[in-house]
């Protein structure tokens, strides 16, 4: 299976919602995904990268990911997925889920 | 003048062929296996419409096969009229040329080739139907000439005994029989006596003992195991944003994640809302595995099945207060009925769908698959004959806005048609289209009109990861479509929603997301599913369910 890299920076709105800590959340199972979100020092971009073994769904990737940093105001931190199918409505289910574990 | 006129033309007919067949009926109509190729030729004839019971899961495999070995240049251009087609010997006989004319109501695991049937112009597709429209046109226009059935056992007299899988029977047999039609039936077995007799002899004119068991599938098991933590947040979201609102106990669940996630989540974030006794109570649905937990735990007084499921047998057996079942134990299992049960006494319909249109239409027929719709266009609407009264019709009723521009200041309830689905199906194809393939299909097939499921304005509510669109609350299109943008997610449908509307929509209760409703997405985990795998099922039945081998995970 082959398997592509996507990364790309999403600005925040300036409100600059900073994480505690890093979290982990889901498994590399089929139809799933896991994703890790990490502080970052220095630069107050979100950066991204995504493996997938889904390609052409680029746009679709950073609608969800965009949408999630507009949402919840989040600044200066990585956000890391390793994909293995799974629908953007678990991605945006998982980021959530991961946001609220960094939180707690 | 009188001009000599007669009037029992079927019935000479009908004797003709039987005579030409006689040497092959025995004694209690039984005709020997090897001869049923012979008896087909004799009582068919070329343009005949004919039945052969196929549905979801009890197919007439045998004499399906047997109607492929005629020779096309005696018998050509049957017009087949019959529940499903999920064999390949019933397009086989399109690809032969035997056959050239389809009504049918559900395509099933041979709907790619279905499609590609009627593109390459080997099928003629009359319409595709639900079943109780095509049964009702059995009695009117659509009558089979000659039937070709399905039972479990025969007795020496012909009478036939369906057991677990009554489904579509009693109605072939009848339309077919009493309208001088010729009835031909494929058995498991000839007994000396049967359990109960399920249809009389005399509907029957032979009885054919197959060379092996009819074949059936498991259509309704759905392993809790594949059920995800998404599948479980779209059942939070119906259970407290629909069930619990609108106290809805009389539901038709579809075969989908999204209702087996509902149903195993009952007996424990249902519990939590306090839903027991006010929801669920009476159900139209197949025996359901992933139902067990719910059943043991007291939620359900009545269920009514379309057809059966393998492995439910001794269960249902074992809890005859809940099913309806025979003196000998048996499921009846009568899809008429159940599909009338289905438009009439239901308050709500919940499934999901392929696709949905901008205006909330929906269809599971693309261009590529005719899947058909089954039953979910008469159990997904609002039935214009129906005139009892339950607590969640009127509420859902009184919510339309304008209901009054219709008729005055009568009141009137409304069905709960519920579509529920991810924003993104299989594959990432998005789920809210702007143009829905049936409008290609009705191309392809020369259709005038899209096979469509549900019509918009039945559909009353849509349940994504988004939330949930109240749409019989919308008081005008621009609302309702307003309401089915924002439940679209990052489709391309979505995306031309407006945050400022969905804003005023949100306040209006016509569009509400898992945080007003008080959903905590980070509570939907695989954890709240009161089975979480095929062996948890087993487990919680008691041992009285068993499961088909490929579902033996453990």
């Amino acid at each position: 299976m082959s398997l592509e890299t996507i990364e790309f920076k999403v600005a925040g709105d300036g409100r600059a919602v900073s994480l505690a800590r890093r979290a982990h959340c889901g498994v590399v199972g089929s139809g799933d995904l896991e994703v890790m979100l990490e502080p970052k020092a220095g630069d107050s971009a979100v950066s991204v990268r995504i493996v997938t073994p889904v390609t052409g769904f680029d746009a679709l990737w950073k609608r969800v990911v965009e949408h999630f940093v507009a949402e919840t105001g989040l600044a200066g931190l990585s956000i890391e997925i390793n994909d293995n199918n799974a629908s953007p409505a678990i991605v945006a289910l998982r980021l959530r889920q991961a946001l609220a574990e960094a939180q707690a | 003048m009188k001009t000599e006129q007669r009037w029992d033309t079927l019935a000479a007919d009908t004797r003709q062929r039987l005579e030409a067949a006689a040497a092959y009926i025995g004694a209690g109509k039984r005709v020997k296996a090897e001869d049923t190729v012979a008896l087909l030729k004799a009582v068919i004839r070329s343009g005949d419409r004919v039945n052969i019971e196929g549905n979801n899961q009890k197919q007439a495999d045998f004499l399906a096969d047997c109607l492929n070995q005629v020779d096309p240049a005696e018998i050509h251009d049957l017009h087949m009229v019959q529940s499903c087609v999920p064999l390949a010997s019933h397009l086989d006989m399109f690809e032969r040329g035997i056959a050239k004319k389809l009504d049918f109501a559900f395509g099933g695991p041979q709907a790619g080739r279905v499609a590609k049937f009627i593109r390459e112009g080997k099928i003629q597709l009359g319409a595709i139907h639900t079943y109780l429209e095509l049964f009702g046109r059995y009695f009117l226009d659509l009558t089979p000439r000659v039937s070709l059935i399905c039972a479990y056992e025969a007795d020496r007299e012909g009478n036939l005994y369906t057991g677990f899988n009554t489904e579509d029977t009693p109605v072939i047999a009848e339309a077919t029989k009493f309208r001088q039609g010729i009835v031909i039936a494929q058995v498991n077995k000839i007994v000396d006596k049967l359990p109960r007799v399920d249809i009389p002899a005399d509907w029957v004119d032979a009885v054919v003992e197959s060379p092996k068991p009819f074949f059936i599938e498991p259509l309704f098991t759905r392993d809790p195991g594949l059920v995800t933590d998404n599948h479980v947040l779209l059942g939070m979201l119906a259970l407290k944003g629909i069930y619990a609102e609108y106290k809805v106990k009389r539901i038709n669940h579809g075969i989908g994640f999204l209702t087996s996630a509902i149903e195993l989540i009952l007996p424990t974030y249902g519990a939590e809302l306090g839903l027991k006794g006010e929801v669920c109570t009476h159900m139209v649905l197949n025996p359901h595995p992933t139902m067990i937990p719910a059943i043991e735990a007291g939620w359900v007084d009545t269920i009514h099945c379309f057809g059966g499921e393998l492995g439910m047998e001794e269960y249902v057996k074992a809890r005859s207060d809940i099913f309806f079942t025979g003196p000998d134990g048996s499921l009846r299992s009568n899809r008429a009925f159940a599909q009338t049960a289905g438009h009439y006494a239901l308050d709500m319909f919940i499934g999901g769908t392929l696709q949905i249109d901008e205006w909330g239409n929906s269809s599971t027929a693309t261009a590529n698959r005719v899947s058909g719709f089954g039953g979910a266009p008469n159990m997904g609407c609002d039935p214009k004959g129906r005139r009892h009264v339950t607590e969640s019709w009127l509420k859902c009723g009184r919510e339309v806005p304008h209901m009054a521009d219709q008729i005055g200041n009568m009141p009137r309830g409304k069905r709960l048609v519920v579509q529920g689905a991810e924003t993104f199906g299989e594959g990432r194809a998005p789920t809210f289209v702007e143009k829905l393939d049936a409008w290609q299909l009705a191309e392809n097939a020369g259709l005038d009109l899209p096979p469509v499921m549900i019509y918009g304005d039945d559909v009353t509510h849509i349940v994504t990861e988004e939330g949930v669109a109240y749409l019989n609350r919308a008081p005008d299109m621009a609302a309702r479509m307003a309401a089915i943008r924002a439940a679209a997610g990052y489709t391309e449908v979505g995306l031309k929603a407006d945050p400022a509307e969905t804003k005023r929509l949100r306040e209006a209760r016509i569009f509400m997301t898992p945080e007003d409703l008080g959903v905590d997405r980070n509570r939907a985990n695989r954890d709240l599913l009161a089975a979480r795998s095929m062996r948890d099922l087993v487990d919680i039945s008691g041992g009285l369910y068993n499961p088909p081998a490929r579902f033996r995970n453990w």
